[in-house]
C-alpha cells in the first residue's frame, strides 16, 4: 500500500490515509496522443487483472455541462474560468478518484492539475494563487508529461482535425488575431509552463514524438516500475 | 488580472451578519439613502451570478456538494460578479453595497471543516471592503426572528451536510451558532464595524448613515448626469 498525501492539506472531510489504489497521470497537449496511451494502458492493466477507472478534466456531474456551455459563450473572466476549473477538479477528486483509490482501483488520470494550472498561469493568474488552491489535491505516484515537438503537434492537430480548437490556441488571451500564430505562441508558453513544473513536481518526460508502440511500451515499463514498488505481493505457502 | 491592492476611486461596503439579522433591509435603506442623494451607488447580493447559479442549484437539489465544492462554486460566482461588475463599478468610482461578501464564506465554509488559510488565499484577488458592517445579534434572537416563522429550511441553509443533528431545526441552531463563532472571531481581523441589530431598524439605519458619511466623502460620488 502506497501512503498517500496532499501537496498541503486535505480537503475537509477526506481521509487519504486509507487509500490503496495507484493514481497515475498522463499529461500532454491535445494531439499528443494521451487518449490513445490511455485505451492502451487500460487494456493492458485491465488484463493483468487490475481495475481501471479514467478520469479526465471537464467531466464533473456537478458542473461539466455548464463548464462546456461557459467555454461556448466564451463570457466568463479567466479568474472566474479558473475557478469553475476548480470546482469540477475537486468534484471529481471526491466523489471518483477518492472512492476508487480506497478501492484499489488503478485511477488513470487524462489531465490533472498541472493542466489547469499551467492554462491559468498562461493567462495572467498568480502561480501563487494557483498552486494554493490546488494543495488540496492529492499528489499522483506518477506523472508522465506526454512531449511533442511543434512541428509534430501541428501536423498531428491538422490530420485530426479540420481547424484549430479556439482554447487550445489561446484564442481568448489576445497574443495574436492570427489563429495559428496564436495557437504557436500559446503552445510555447504552456510548454515553458509544463517544464518549469516539471522541475518543481518530477513529471517523467516521455518523448511522444515517437511512434504509439515505442511510446507505449515506456510508459509500460515506468508503470509497471510504479505498480511493483507500490505491492508488494503476499505469497501463501 | 487585478491586484487587490491597487487604489480604485470607488468605495466598497459590505454588510454581514447571520440570516434574520436584519442586514439586508439595512443595507436596502443605505442604498435607498445613497440613490435619493444622487450617489453613484450599485448593489449586488451573494450567490446571484446567473452564470452559476444553474450549477449552484443543481448540485445543491441533488446534494453533491462537499464542503470544499460547496466553497469553490460560491468562489467561482463571486469571482463572475466581481470582475464583470464590482471591480469596474469600482474603476467607474461607484460606491458598491454587497450584501454578503467574502466573510460569508470565510465563516460558513470554516464551519464545514474548510482550511480558513485556503479560503483567504482563494479570495485573495478581492478587495477587503473599506466599511463592513456586522449586525450583531444575539443567536437566540436571530433564531428566533428566523424560525417563528415556521419556515420551510433548505438543506445546506441548515448545515445538514455536517451531520450536527438528524433535526432539521436543531441542525439549523447548531449552525448558526458555529457560524457566529466564526464571524465574531473575524471582526478584528478584517475590522469590522459591529453595530447592534436588536436596536429599532431606524436607528441603526441612522448609524449606518452618519458612519458612511463619515467614512466617505459623498460629495465625490454625485452624479454628474441628472435625470
Amino acid at each position: 500500500m502506497s501512503a498517500k498525501r496532499c501537496f498541503g492539506n486535505a480537503p475537509a472531510g477526506v481521509d487519504v490515509s486509507k487509500l490503496s489504489g495507484s493514481l497515475i497521470v498522463i499529461e500532454g497537449p491535445d494531439s499528443s496522443g494521451r487518449s490513445t496511451q490511455i485505451a492502451l494502458l487500460t487494456e493492458w492493466l485491465e488484463q493483468q487483472g487490475y481495475a481501471v477507472e479514467q478520469v479526465g478534466l471537464k467531466r464533473s456531474t456537478l458542473v461539466g455541462p455548464e463548464l462546456e456551455q461557459a467555454k461556448q459563450g466564451n463570457v466568463l473572466s479567466p479568474r472566474t474560468l479558473s475557478l469553475f476549473y476548480a470546482t469540477d477538479f475537486f468534484d471529481q477528486l471526491e466523489n471518483r478518484i477518492v472512492p476508487a483509490l480506497r478501492a484499489g482501483f488503478v485511477v488513470l488520470a487524462d489531465r490533472y492539475i498541472y493542466t489547469l494550472m499551467a492554462r491559468d498561469i498562461a493567462r495572467g493568474a498568480e502561480p501563487e494563487w494557483v498552486s494554493s488552491i490546488y494543495s488540496l489535491a492529492l499528489v499522483p505516484d506518477a506523472v508522465f508529461y506526454l512531449m511533442v515537438s511543434l512541428r509534430t503537434l501541428v501536423e498531428r492537430t491538422f490530420q485530426s482535425h479540420a481547424d484549430l480548437d479556439y482554447w487550445e490556441s489561446g484564442m481568448d488571451c489576445g497574443l495574436s488575431r492570427d489563429w495559428f500564430q496564436s495557437f504557436v505562441k500559446y503552445q510555447r508558453r504552456m510548454r515553458t509552463e509544463f517544464i518549469r513544473m516539471q522541475k518543481q513536481y518530477g513529471f517523467v518526460p516521455i518523448n511522444a514524438n515517437r511512434s504509439v508502440i515505442t511510446v507505449q511500451k515506456d510508459l509500460k515499463a515506468h508503470i509497471q516500475q510504479v505498480l511493483d514498488k507500490i505491492e508488494r505481493p503476499v505469497y501463501h505457502e | 488580472m487585478d491586484r487587490a491592492g491597487e487604489r480604485l476611486p470607488g468605495k466598497l461596503v459590505a454588510v454581514e451578519g447571520l440570516d434574520g439579522s436584519g442586514k439586508s433591509t439595512q443595507v436596502y435603506l443605505l442604498f435607498r439613502w445613497l440613490q435619493s442623494r444622487g450617489c453613484r451607488v450599485f448593489f449586488t447580493e451573494w450567490n446571484s451570478s446567473l452564470l452559476v447559479r444553474e450549477a449552484t442549484r443543481k448540485g445543491k437539489r441533488r446534494q453533491l456538494l462537499t464542503p470544499t465544492t460547496f466553497s469553490l462554486i460560491h468562489a467561482t460566482d463571486f469571482a463572475d460578479r466581481y470582475e464583470r461588475q464590482i471591480l469596474p463599478l469600482l474603476r467607474a468610482g461607484y460606491i458598491v453595497l454587497c450584501d454578503r461578501y467574502m466573510f460569508t464564506s470565510f465563516a460558513r465554509d470554516a464551519v464545514r471543516g474548510c482550511d480558513p488559510a485556503w479560503l483567504r488565499r482563494m479570495y485573495g484577488f478581492a478587495r477587503v471592503p473599506d466599511i463592513t458592517f456586522f449586525f450583531r445579534l444575539p443567536l437566540e434572537v436571530a433564531l428566533g426572528r428566523i424560525l417563528e416563522g415556521r419556515p420551510k429550511l433548505k438543506y445546506f441553509e441548515a448545515g445538514m451536510d455536517l451531520g450536527l443533528s438528524p433535526d432539521i431545526t436543531e441542525s439549523f441552531r447548531l449552525f448558526q451558532g458555529r457560524v457566529l463563532d466564526q464571524y465574531l472571531g473575524m471582526a478584528e481581523e478584517f475590522g469590522f464595524t459591529v453595530l447592534d441589530a436588536t436596536r429599532p431598524v431606524h436607528s441603526q439605519q441612522q448609524v449606518v448613515r452618519q458612519i458612511v458619511n463619515q467614512k466617505l466623502d459623498l460629495a465625490t460620488f454625485h452624479k454628474r448626469f441628472v435625470q
